[in-house]
């Protein structure tokens, strides 16, 4: 059974008192367990068709971003004195640029895969443009993370986008030679609006369950219906209630 | 790691030097940058071609 599958029989059960409290946390309440099901926010079965290694690059991504979150509240705690003269600051800061080197690269196949799917099928619209704000907020995150360097690359990044940035009248604003500004928007603000958006997508996901494969070309001919666009093709159904227990 | 296997590796990965530019017409790209997106490519290819393992408990 699929996850929107089990999603519409979460059903209230009769024989409890009907949840009728007042108040604005009662309603809260309702409202969340009426948008975000347990059962559909923990399934412990995915169709099929996610037994496929394009699959993976979604967790993989979270992966990465959770050990780039890790290295760098590490860095943070400890500072630039530590981690530009000591073995272990070192090995922190490589940590902290390779994981992001390898969330970026991962993310981006997961846009490739999810972009050929076209993921936004099936009311998945939201869960599309979520994780593509995510993806220019992390552009913008690892670009204030190289003006945090404090080498020459950094001077030389951060004056060339300061000409950049006054050229389309930002620059007052949001000044890349303004190494406290810049660090704060890497550390605090960026940060937050990722993870913000990450949590988002990774709901949606799990609401709305993983986008199934674009049907065969003639599979649709064989069923002798076309898929109506926004939905959930024929096809696409049949795979998605064929479900597999996790491992 | 020994002086050979380290000598052998900075020569193959040798980056405390200027890097290397591809030029065509306006486009330039760095070699780097270059390997690391013909990297991604074929690990898009293969993970759409590789079998997924069957793990227990599926069916």
């Amino acid at each position: 059974m699929s996850v929107r599958e089990r999603a519409d029989l979460v059903q209230p059960d009769e024989s409890a008192e009907p949840d009728e409290a007042a108040g604005w946390t009662a309603a809260v309440r309702r409202r969340l367990v009426r948008e975000l099901p347990p059962d559909t926010m923990l399934p412990d079965t995915q169709p099929r068709y996610v037994a496929s290694w394009i699959y993976v690059f979604g967790v993989l991504t979270l992966a990465a971003f959770l050990v780039v979150l890790g290295s760098g509240a590490v860095l943070a705690i400890q500072g630039p004195s530590w981690w530009h003269t000591s073995d272990i600051g070192h090995f922190f800061n490589s940590l902290h640029l390779w994981s992001v080197e390898l969330f970026m690269a991962f993310m981006v196949i997961h846009l490739w895969g999810k972009f050929f799917m076209a993921a936004w099928r099936g009311r998945r619209a939201l869960t599309w443009i979520t994780g593509a704000v995510a993806f220019l907020g992390s552009i913008g995150t690892a670009f204030t993370g190289y003006l945090a360097q404090q080498n020459l690359d950094s001077q030389w990044i951060a004056v060339q986008s300061k000409d950049a940035l006054n050229a389309v009248g930002i620059g007052a604003y949001f000044s890349p030679m303004n190494f406290g500004q810049m660090l704060m928007w890497h550390i605090v603000l960026l940060p937050a609006f990722v993870g913000i958006l990450v949590v988002l997508h990774i709901l949606m996901v799990r609401r709305r369950g993983v986008v199934p494969p674009l049907p065969l070309r003639d599979r649709p001919a064989q069923a002798g219906a076309e898929a109506e666009p926004g939905t959930v093709s024929e096809a696409g159904q049949e795979a998605e209630a064929e479900t597999e227990e996790q491992p | 790691m020994s002086a050979v296997a380290q000598g052998a590796l900075a020569a193959a990965v040798d980056l405390n030097g200027p890097g290397h530019y591809l030029n065509w017409g306006v486009i330039q790209i760095s070699a780097a940058n270059l390997v690391i997106i013909g990297v991604m490519i074929v690990v898009f290819v293969l993970a759409l071609l590789l079998p997924f393992p069957k793990g227990r408990g599926r069916r």
